[in-house]
């Protein structure tokens, strides 16, 4: 989740969303319309595989709702062109005289969340939702499911874990206004949990309406990559590296597996990228996963007399082609 | 909750054995039931019980569902563009996985 201060008080950063749209000041509405469609399309959480997609989406969402209506839009242009995205931002009173908007009137169907800066300018939304939630209700009182994401390392599924997530809630504040609070949920991550899975929280979701209960707050899980191990389902995979000797002659050698290191027969005549199988040293559950090690042969430099004589003595002694199969004789 | 830790929320797994109703579908994509009915009509929800309306889904329809709605929403995609979209990223997401293997 994203974090984000919400402090109070009338200086806040200025949005320069021409710049976050990449169109000149002078551009056309359908410019306007074009640029959004094609950054939406890039940034749209569930497509995009950029780390700060959501956040970058909410950005063109904003600025688009404000420059594609000719009342907002005119009313941002008031302000000049001397203010610089970041920079430090007041608005100027009365700035907003004699635009239909002020006043706090300002109300959207589809608006997730808005900067401080679109904020001060037009007002509170008059009742936001949170991201990834559906406008149609159930009918009922009780409160929406909501849904994020929360990265895990491995380590966490292999022992279990405990997870502070920050969550951003809009709430509404006594004067009618949404306010977004910040929430820390610590989550147990069970043992065993792998990618695909997600986690249920009941009654951590939107609250509900009245006396109903709460929504459900849905966790999609997802893995930070490991340095040495590689995930497919519950199955655990790592490249091992060997010496071309221990890949023909076979060996026995130590292997880092999640539950401690073993001792792993290499058969002899193993060749570049053979799989062997560990069982039951994958993630750890019900139908344990298997561990899977696949062997990587290492050429060792021939960067001293002894070596290159030991490759010529086999480059003689051998009668090996790689290029076997390829037609050329 | 645990003793060690009152602050800590307990969190239910869902897991390849989980399935939902369609009342559940529904209510964790906030959803109506035509809309479910419209996805499987367009194969983007395979339910793995058909008899209708006792329908059982698996638990990568939530992503799929959620994912749909939000593509409609955001991006003005329709059925069978979403039913596309998520082909596509599905197959990606296999794609990406290949090549992570394949990397030194």
């Amino acid at each position: 989740m994203c974090i984000r201060s919400t402090e109070q008080g009338n200086s806040v950063d200025y949005r320069d969303y021409y710049k976050i749209l990449g169109v000149e000041r002078d551009a056309t509405q359908d410019d306007i319309k074009r640029a959004y469609r094609k950054l939406a399309r890039k940034y749209h959480p569930d497509v995009s595989k950029e780390a700060d997609a959501e956040e970058r989406f909410k950005e063109v969402g904003e600025a688009y709702e404000v420059l594609k209506d000719v009342e907002k839009r005119a009313a941002y242009d008031q302000l000049g062109e001397q203010w610089q995205q970041g920079q430090n931002f007041s608005p100027p009173p009365d700035w907003d005289a004699g635009f239909e908007f002020s006043g706090g009137g300002y109300t959207s169907a589809d608006a997730g969340f808005h900067s401080d800066f679109f904020e001060e300018l037009f007002g509170r939304a008059q009742g936001g939702r949170a991201y990834g939630a559906g406008a149609r209700g159930q009918g009922g009182r009780r409160g929406e499911d909501h849904h994020a994401k929360v990265l895990i390392d491995l380590e966490d599924s292999i022992n279990g874990a405990s997870r502070p997530i920050t969550l951003r809630v809009p709430e509404l504040s006594p004067d009618g206004h949404v306010q977004l609070r910040e929430r820390t949920l610590n989550v147990r991550i069970p043992k065993g949990i792998h990618p695909g899975q997600q986690l249920r929280l009941a009654g951590q979701g939107g609250p509900g309406l009245g006396t109903g209960e709460s929504g459900d707050l849905f966790l999609e899980v997802e893995f930070r990559k490991h340095p040495l191990y590689r995930l497919e389902g519950t199955d655990v995979y790592l490249d091992l590296p060997v010496a071309p000797w221990e890949a023909a002659l076979g060996a026995s050698v130590k292997v880092p597996t999640i539950s401690g290191a073993v001792n792993l027969k290499i058969p002899e005549d193993s060749g570049q990228g053979k799989k062997l199988r560990i069982k039951d040293r994958g993630l750890p559950g019900k139908t344990p996963g298997h561990m899977y090690v696949v062997l990587q042969i290492a050429l060792p430099p021939a960067d001293s007399d002894s070596a290159r004589a030991l490759y010529k003595q086999m480059e003689e002694q051998l009668a090996f082609n790689p290029r076997a199969n390829m037609g050329v004789a | 909750m645990t003793d060690k830790d009152q602050n800590t929320t307990h969190a239910e797994l869902i897991d390849e054995l989980t399935t939902f109703t369609l009342a559940e579908l529904c209510r964790a994509c906030s959803v109506e039931g035509e809309y479910i009915e419209a996805m499987i009509e367009h194969g983007i929800l395979e339910p793995l019980s058909e008899r209708r309306p006792h329908y059982a889904f698996s638990a990568a329809s939530l992503r799929r569902t959620r994912v749909t709605v939000s593509l409609q929403r955001d991006l003005g995609v329709n059925l069978p563009g979403a039913a596309l979209a998520l082909d596509l990223l599905e197959r990606i997401a296999e794609l990406d996985a290949q090549l992570e293997r394949t990397k030194p």
